[in-house]
């Protein structure tokens, strides 16, 4: 089941047997692929507790000062 | 059942639980990741045909299995929303739209460089490609008509409906290389003996991606629908406390 390496030289591995461009660009845009789909979502996590953060924070000043505008004024208000 | 069922559809529950099996999840995926494309690129015997290009099946069959798995995840979701109106149930189906958009495109991309040389052309309109195309821009459609409708119960519904009777298309991506026979090949045989056309040095590999591939598809799904989790649930005092937490 296991075999060895496939390739003599470095070289050779690159050149993929005349198909380099194909069996890269393949494996290139799965690398691509698999960084944008792990690294966006994890952006965005961040954006959205910052955000959050920044409302909660509103919220309790306005509070303090003894404003009545709600949570959900709030929510309209930056919407 | 219910008990766990009910669970199941809180937020809260499906986060707190999610949240422990990220890493886990993260390590096979990367551990598999890695020892697959190794063996994929390195050590598969070159095909009598096809010759290297035989490696980009490695990539190429797991997108387009995981795919055709969006619509059948997305109509249960959407069925559950429908019946029960399980808040978490949409979410899962409105996360689930734009990635299973980009695991198509992956797939049809990968498949198309592949028969570049191997076929001789980049595209055909056979069944298998016709049908995986269409598969895409139902996608795009879920996708547009859940922005396109402001009220979100009322989006919620309508993508459910459309994801249920978009499951059709599955079918016929599945059947379409029994029932054209154009360009696409049917699905290969395995076996176990090193004689037989797909020897285990040549689908072993194949099993290891498909699962990292799954296991990629379980985290990216996870990650986003934490996301929206966080968005919809704002109010609600477990998610206040956790962003003041961070």
């Amino acid at each position: 089941m296991f075999k060895s390496i496939q390739f003599s030289s470095f070289g050779d591995f690159v050149e993929m047997g005349g198909y380099a461009f194909n069996v890269w660009s393949v494996y290139a845009l799965f690398l691509l692929f698999f960084c944008i789909n792990l690294y966006f979502p994890i952006l965005k996590r961040k954006q959205i507790i910052r955000e959050q953060k920044r409302r909660l924070l509103f919220n309790r000043e306005r509070v303090s000062t003894g404003s009545k505008l709600s949570n959900n004024e709030m929510d309209k208000n930056d919407s | 059942m219910w008990l766990w069922f009910s669970k199941l559809g809180s937020p809260k529950w499906f986060y707190e639980l999610s949240g422990k099996w990220l890493p886990w999840l993260v390590a096979g995926m990367s551990l598999l990741l890695i020892v697959g494309i190794i063996w994929a690129l390195l050590f598969v015997p070159p095909d009598y045909q096809q010759g290297n290009t035989i490696r980009i099946m490695y990539v190429h069959v797991p997108f387009a299995s995981i795919s055709l798995a969006f619509f059948p995840l997305m109509a249960v979701a959407g069925t559950i929303t429908l019946v029960w109106r399980m808040k978490l149930a949409d979410m899962v189906a409105k996360t689930a739209a734009p990635l299973g958009a980009w695991f198509t495109a992956l797939a049809l991309a990968s498949g198309s460089i592949w028969g570049s040389d191997i076929w001789g052309t980049w595209w055909i309109w056979d069944g298998r490609l016709t049908s995986m195309l269409l598969q895409f821009f139902l996608l795009v459609g879920v996708i547009s008509l859940r922005s396109a409708l402001e009220d979100a119960d009322a989006a919620a519904k309508a993508c459910a409906v459309l994801s249920i009777v978009g499951c059709i298309n599955v079918f016929v991506i599945k059947y379409s290389v029994d029932w054209w026979n154009t360009l696409h090949q049917p699905s290969g045989s395995f076996s176990l003996s090193d004689e037989a056309p797909n020897p285990p040095e040549v689908w072993v590999p194949l099993v290891i991606m498909i699962v990292a591939v799954y296991l990629f598809f379980v985290v990216s799904l996870i990650l986003s629908t934490r996301n929206e989790i966080l968005e919809r649930e704002r109010r609600s005092q477990w998610v206040q406390e956790l962003i003041e937490a961070n």
